[in-house]
């Protein structure tokens, strides 16, 4: 809870302070699309009525507000949901009693499975959403589309790796390329000196393994239907495990929970010396560690050896349209325009949110911002690269929310021991092949 | 009888009805696919069989068998002196061994928490000062026993004001005989306190039974502290809750709240039963 609010409230703020945030892409252009389905949600928009949407996204508010502005007849009641955890477990109760779900919802790309499984989120194909496709990065055009459109990006996450320059300049350590080089520096670095770590990972931050896993190549969970397969020992996350687990088993990880006092004191002191993470991290590190501005810079993630960049996406939400929204039209519109209108995005990316539509990622003033904590660093450049470069393929478990709060059960005693990483995994395996039976799925391994 | 209808009323409303409908809730199961179906006893089957239910039970238990006597012993001990009689400045003893019971639960274990902290806290600081680590409350092996000693500061005040209450019930006309008689102060504990003292020590055991069975808030906060060392079922509570909220198994977490409260009234009753037959002895 607390790190989804850290990092949506506190994102790129900074970066883009001072910037220029005057329209230099289209966004959605409602005529353009010339699609019966689009031209209904024009329609809609036009005649107006009353929807409702939750979200906990900090320029919400300031969006609704933009919106009905520039559409008078909607009225949009804006719910603040307060969080990931507890917008899901309402909207969960509201579909299973028929009433009381919202029109429009915010949720987190892994939970977007779960959602569509039960019935619950309208295909929005039918509203001539696909062909607003081209206005999003891949990765996160994938995160809402399989086997439908099931909502528009709102963010997005591609991981790259932080790294303190001044801790690396301190004991002569190189960037790290590959993931082997990671691991020398990371020996290099604790032996010349015990408090000095290479990253924290105590093994409990299921969304940031996952994206681990992803990075590697896994795909651990594939869903068919109502038959899920997990398969936390593939090529990918035995690559995973191999890598990550020498880190585990030499003891090289610091054990700091993330988001801790500590965790924070650390970033700004560079004892913890890098970070893989996602895009959204600068603002977490020029609000929580500000007295380590100017030392920390940004690279690509480390890759595994054959040199191809690949990267994964960490976190980020959608918002989607449920079907128990009276009037979906107008639900569908609010949606295109929250999430597509050069209008909304901005006031997104204002508010700290890192953007999922290239047209922002691209422009001019975006990729040339040298934001001071990175020593002036165009560190936007980066991110664009790894938005490009995350691997195709990657599915959420319909239960990944779970699967997550139960990372750190299976992780946790193989850590403290310096165990063996890839027993960690299976028992991860073994924990969400539970679930997913007493849920009523059918589960392969 | 017009007088108990509100009684009734409200017992009804407030601790039957929740009741009634947790071993309802029991009954069911709400699965993703195929939604909520009626399935008997089948969620008390897998209770029988969950190896994270047992193994946070036979933790609960452990801790139990040892934290309740030593916080009952200290509190005896503490009751025993500020009752004595020779203690200089005695209530202010009393406040004092109170004092904890007072702080926030929450509160107390965030404080704990600093001072187990072999970084930042009171055992990093005596570890540096020694040059080597003496102190690792925080490390997996002493992570029950650090619960225990919070748990116990909190509840040795509570505890020693149900002795310390029950003492000074006891007429003074006794201990006048005793001394007539020349008893020391040992054979005045030993043959008219500890006696007298025997329900509030049944009534304190079956508090501290309950108490340690319901253990939640001291490994939750904790969880934060100690990444990665207290898994989502280490109490049973901690696991009827994570089930609840974030596994989404309400009813499941029902079955073991219910399973949960059986167990924990047929030990009072045990305790309960014995404590009192040895009072008749």
């Amino acid at each position: 809870m607390k790190r989804r609010i850290v990092r949506s409230v506190a994102a790129t703020i900074a970066i883009l302070a001072g910037m220029s945030l005057a329209a230099c892409s289209t966004g959605a252009d409602p005529a353009s699309t010339g699609d019966k389905g689009a031209q209904a949600v024009d329609a809609a928009l036009k005649n107006g009525g009353e929807i409702t949407f939750w979200s906990w996204s900090p320029s919400a508010k300031k969006q609704v507000a933009a919106f009905e502005k520039a559409y008078p007849k909607v009225k949009v009641n804006f719910v603040n949901s307060g969080g990931a955890s507890d917008s899901n477990l309402k909207l969960q109760n509201a579909l299973s009693a028929g009433k009381g779900a919202p029109d429009v919802v915010q949720m987190e790309y892994m939970s977007v499975p779960q959602f569509v499984l039960t019935g619950g989120l309208l295909d929005l194909t039918g509203y001539g959403f696909a062909d607003l496709k081209n206005q999003y990065t891949a990765s996160s055009w994938a995160n809402i589309s399989q086997n439908g459109i099931w909502g528009l990006p709102q963010d997005a996450g591609p991981m790259a790796l932080f790294y303190n320059k001044a801790t690396f300049d301190k004991f002569g350590l190189q960037v790290p390329k590959t993931w082997d080089e990671y691991i020398d520096a990371a020996r290099k670095l604790h032996a010349a000196d015990p408090k000095y770590y290479i990253t924290n990972d105590p093994g409990t931050d299921g969304g940031w393994g996952s994206a681990m896993l992803w990075q590697a190549g896994a795909k651990p969970f594939q869903t068919d239907g109502e038959t899920v397969t997990v398969n936390l020992q593939d090529e990918g996350s035995q690559r995973y495990a191999k890598t990550w687990g020498t880190l585990v088993r030499e003891g090289l990880l610091d054990n700091i929970g993330g988001w801790s006092d500590e965790w924070f004191a650390n970033l700004a002191s560079g004892k913890i010396a890098t970070l893989p993470a996602g895009a959204w991290m600068p603002g977490v590190l020029e609000t929580g560690a500000a007295a380590g501005s100017g030392n920390w810079r940004v690279a690509p993630m480390p890759t595994y050896g054959d040199g191809s960049a690949a990267t994964a996406e960490n976190g980020g939400s959608t918002e989607a349209v449920t079907k128990q929204s009276k009037n979906p039209a107008l639900a569908a519109g609010f949606l295109r325009w929250l999430n597509s209108s050069t209008e909304s995005v901005d006031i997104f990316v204002d508010s700290g949110g890192f953007p999922a539509t290239t047209a922002k990622l691209q422009s001019e003033e975006f990729l040339s911002a040298k934001p001071a904590y990175f020593g002036g660093q165009e560190i936007n450049k980066v991110f664009l690269q790894a938005s490009k470069s995350v691997l195709p393929g990657w599915q959420y478990l319909p239960w990944q929310a779970y699967a997550n709060s139960v990372y750190g059960d299976a992780m946790g005693p193989v850590y403290a021991s310096h165990g063996d990483l890839s027993k960690a995994l299976a028992d991860w395996q073994k924990a969400n092949t539970a679930y997913g039976q007493e849920q009523g799925f059918k589960v392969k391994q | 009888m017009w007088f108990l209808v509100p009684f009734l009323l409200v017992f009804a409303v407030t601790i039957l009805a929740p009741v009634i409908y947790a071993v309802g809730l029991s009954l069911f199961r709400d699965r993703l696919v195929g939604g909520i179906s009626f399935v008997g006893f089948d969620n008390y089957a897998q209770a029988f069989t969950d190896e994270k239910f047992h193994e946070g039970l036979l933790r609960v238990c452990a801790f139990l068998v040892v934290q309740v006597p030593v916080m009952l012993v200290l509190a005896l001990v503490a009751a025993l002196a500020i009752d004595s009689g020779r203690l200089a400045g005695a209530s202010f003893y009393r406040v004092a061994v109170f004092v904890p019971y007072a702080v926030p639960g929450v509160v107390a274990v965030l404080m704990w928490s600093f001072l187990y902290s072999d970084r930042f806290g009171l055992a990093g600081n005596l570890n540096d000062l020694l040059g080597f680590d003496l102190l690792k409350p925080l490390a997996d092996e002493w992570i029950l026993p650090s619960i225990g000693n919070i748990v116990t500061w909190e509840y040795v005040g509570y505890n020693m004001l149900i002795f310390y209450s029950a003492l000074r019930t006891i007429p003074e006309e006794l201990y006048e005989a005793a001394a007539v008689d020349g008893a020391g102060p040992l054979r005045v504990v030993g043959s008219i306190k500890l006696p007298a003292l025997r329900g509030a020590i049944v009534i304190a055991t079956i508090f501290s039974i309950i108490g340690s069975f319901q253990l939640f808030n001291e490994p939750n906060i904790l969880r934060s502290s100690a990444p990665g060392l207290i898994p989502t079922y280490f109490t049973p509570n901690m696991y009827a809750f994570n089930l609840s909220f974030l596994g989404q198994q309400a009813n499941y977490a029902a079955t073991l709240a219910i399973i949960m409260g059986v167990v924990t009234a047929v030990i009072a009753y045990i305790v309960q039963v014995r404590g009192s037959r040895q009072e008749t002895q």
